[in-house]
């Protein structure tokens, strides 16, 4: 009892001083936003909404892939938009890629075909820096995996430009960011509203555009993610019905004792 | 295991075999009609949980390493291509990271258990040992296996590990290249790693047979601590303890699989989803949570151990071993145990507020301390470090001998109970510890004129402060308390327990009254709860 109330009194004595500090740093926590893909409890029944990512897919391709590669992506993998296979092959179609060699020897072009991966803009880190100023475009395939809190990360960051305070020491080609580490951020707000022409009458806002990217990269990083979260609850109720079974034969097992 | 005399079985394929070879009578032995103390809890189930685990990511290591390439050009692709394009290879590896997760919070709450109801000691110190052994082979394995993705917490984590080694003197900067395979860490790191991560496993399983080997020779330890007496003491381990286990690992599964299905990256680091990049450092490395507490001793120790301090430690040392461990001292009168315990604590005391303060000197002069700085310390902060974290782990081995007061169990320790209880308390703190960064500032006051401490808040530029600090008068007193400080604090906790407290309890700790029998106090719980 000693021990509990000790330990209760360390806990209530450090925290307020330890959220204070938390919120001294000058980086705010990106809000919480709701997503579709983390409904119900712990995101047990989250899903992918399909029209979303579809449009979080245009966005990539008319805005971000002009800096950013996402290499770990195919085309195939546009199946799980809802696209069927003549779209995805029309999609593929209007890339070129380096393919070879041939049997003469040579290097050539060929159109995009369903099992190529998404066409990176530039050919290597070097080409990619030299084209934005100095800083690297970051992979987008597990964005959302490699921020801490990813999903409402990059919603933050997109919607988080703002005018830099009086005496931001800023470079030229930075940008304040109120959710980026430092504030400096070498990329140029990538969205405005209306930038992109929705097809479905979804608002051409730059909140929608940011939500509908988010939701695509999410996907990008994580594609599994329904047929996990659909096996994780099989899994849980087999395992609870076991439990519950165990539970009556150890009881069994052990009733016989005196 | 032997070829004594032996009941035949009824199935004539059993019976052809076992009069060959008599593993179905040995496992009819060990595993069948065991005897086992009847009044067990749920805690000694984490011995078969920790086992199961142990199968666990033997069978899914082994089909990852089936996709997995150990190249630094290549293996982050891999992985990714497993969790993507391989079949069920998104939960093979779910299975594989969460896995090493909950082996070690298995095999953890198994060593609580083991110090709490004191099974290691008489006659299972070597049962202990053994166990010790696996836990340090399981962390070398799971630190070899972070590596593996080739993440940047996967390089920076490997590069901060591997560096601990050069500072073991004359050999270090050989064990380290060694490591290395190389002079950073590179392909040839990757490439050993994955070999030796394959390998351990195996290692492990082998140790675990002895393990069990060892216990069953000795038999279990059990909540009351006390020997069994015969065989009312005892159940066969079938079906009693077979079915209570199955019960409890199917528990202990579903708060897994919780994590494999619902929230497979949470107890990973997002930077190790960055390929590995050895330009860019991360800003903060931290390794798995499993190794936080660990960790966090390691970088408690911010100061040389000058030669004051280890002759004060020493002569403590001798006192403790002479007065206190051995129950009548062997060489030494009274009044030499006064002198040892009076000069070795003031020895040790000033060694260590003088390796705190560097800047300290002898009164009325301006001449530094002699002895104290750095390069005349025998252990620098850096070799201290490493030497305290692997003692952190070493006094475990041969903690049967700290603690060796008779009676086991803590139920009939109150004192100790309280200490282990605090003990871990400060495990948990130094886990804490060990993922903030070390200057976090907790708590800091500012004592003095008040301008010139804005001034030290702010930095001398801020605003209309900068004018006033050529008047202001005496320096202000700033006081804090940062990270390294609270690791320093429960570093300090964490030793004193198995090297003060342990022996001082084994010596003056009364204990209460044990039960004469388990079998006896299993009745009287079941008389108590039936009136």
């Amino acid at each position: 009892m000693l021990v509990r109330n000790i330990f209760f009194a360390v806990v209530l004595a450090v925290a307020p001083v330890s959220s204070a500090f938390a919120s001294g740093g000058d980086t705010p926590t990106p809000p919480s936003q709701s997503w579709q893909f983390e409904e119900g409890l712990f995101g047990m029944y989250g899903t992918y909404d399909k029209a979303a990512l579809q449009r979080g897919y245009k966005i990539y391709r008319e805005v971000c892939s002009s800096c950013h590669s996402m290499k770990r992506i195919y085309f195939r993998n546009l199946e799980a938009l809802g696209y069927n296979e003549n779209q995805i092959k029309a999609i593929a179609a209007e890339y070129t890629v380096e393919d070879g060699p041939n049997e003469e020897g040579d290097m050539f072009d060929r159109t995009a075909i369903p099992s190529d991966a998404f066409i990176s803009p530039f050919a290597n880190d070097n080409a990619a820096k030299f084209a934005n100023g100095g800083a690297l475009p970051p992979d987008l395939s597990l964005i959302t995996k490699a921020r801490a809190n990813g999903s409402n990360y990059v919603y933050a960051l997109l919607t988080g430009y703002e005018e830099a305070p009086h005496g931001a020491d800023l470079a030229q080609g930075q940008h304040w960011n109120k959710y980026f580490a430092g504030h400096k951020l070498s990329m140029a707000p990538p969205l405005m509203d209306g930038q992109v022409t929705y097809e479905d009458g979804t608002p051409e806002t730059l909140e929608q555009y940011s939500r509908d990217i988010v939701q695509f990269l999410t996907w990008a990083a994580d594609p599994h993610m329904e047929a996990r979260k659909k096996a994780g609850f099989r899994v849980l109720v087999f395992l609870i019905l076991f439990a519950g079974i165990m539970y009556a034969v150890k009881k069994r097992t052990w009733a016989d004792l005196h | 295991m032997g070829s004594g005399p032996r009941e035949e079985f009824d199935n004539p394929v059993v019976e052809w075999i076992d009069s060959r070879m008599p593993i179905f009578t040995m496992l009819q032995k060990e595993y069948g009609v065991f005897p086992t103390p009847k009044n067990f809890n749920w805690f000694w189930n984490f011995g078969a949980i920790a086992m199961f685990m142990l199968m666990t990511m033997i069978v899914t290591g082994i089909f990852l390493a089936m996709h997995y390439t150990a190249n630094t050009e290549l293996a982050f692709d891999s992985v990714e291509r497993i969790t993507r394009d391989v079949n069920g290879g998104w939960l093979l590896r779910n299975i594989h990271m969460n896995g090493a997760s909950f082996f070690f919070i298995a095999v953890y709450i198994h060593i609580f258990r083991g110090m709490y109801y004191g099974s290691y000691k008489r006659p299972r110190e070597l049962l202990w040992i053994l166990g010790v052994v696996i836990f340090l082979l399981m962390m070398a394995t799971a630190f070899i296996g972070y590596v593996l993705p080739w993440g940047q917490m996967s390089l920076w984590g490997a590069t901060v590990i591997t560096n601990l080694f050069s500072a073991i003197p004359f050999v270090g900067e050989d064990i380290r290249t060694l490591l290395w395979g190389g002079f950073a860490v590179d392909n040839p790191t990757l490439t050993r790693f994955f070999a030796l991560h394959y390998l351990l496993p195996f290692v492990i399983f082998a140790v675990v047979f002895l393990h069990v080997w060892a216990l069953h020779v000795t038999g279990s330890n059990n909540p009351l601590g006390i020997d069994v007496k015969g065989p009312q003491d005892t159940l066969p381990f079938n079906p009693y303890y077979t079915m209570k286990d199955i019960f409890g690992l199917i528990l202990f599964i579903i708060v897994y699989a919780f994590f494999v299905f619902y929230a497979p990256d949470s107890l990973g680091h997002p930077d190790n989803y960055t390929p590995a990049n050895p330009l860019v450092t991360p800003p903060h490395i931290v390794p798995e949570w499993y190794f936080l507490p660990f960790y966090a001793i390691l970088r408690a120790i911010t100061f040389n151990f000058n030669i004051y301090m280890l002759a004060g430690v020493a002569l403590l040392a001798v006192f403790m071993v002479e007065f206190i461990w051995r129950h009548s001292p062997k060489y030494l009168g009274k009044s030499a145990g006064i002198a040892l315990l009076v000069i070795g604590g003031a020895l040790a005391l000033f060694g260590l507020l003088a390796g705190f303060n560097q800047h300290w000197t002898i009164p009325f002069t301006d001449m530094p301390i002699p002895l104290t700085s750095a390069e005349t310390s025998p252990i620098s902060a850096k070799l201290g470090g490493v030497l305290a974290m692997f003692g952190s782990i070493g006094l475990l081995v041969i903690l049967p001998w700290l603690d060796n007061h008779p009676i086991r169990s803590a139920r009939f320790r109150p004192l100790f109970r309280i200490f282990v209880i605090v003990f871990t308390f400060s495990v948990f703190v130094l886990g804490y510890a060990g993922s903030q960064p070390a200057d976090r500032v907790y708590w800091s006051t500012c004592i003095g004129d008040a301008q010139a401490c804005e001034v030290l808040a702010h930095g001398a530029g801020h605003g209309a402060a900068a004018h006033h600090e050529a008047d202001a008068g005496a320096e202000p007193l700033v006081l804090k308390f940062d990270n390294t400080m609270l690791a320093q604090a429960f570093t300090g906790v964490y030793f004193l327990f198995f090297l003060i407290i342990l022996p001082l309890l084994s010596r003056f700790e009364k204990g209460r009254e044990l039960p004469t029998s388990i079998h006896e106090a299993v009745l009287a719980k079941k008389q108590k709860a039936g009136a």
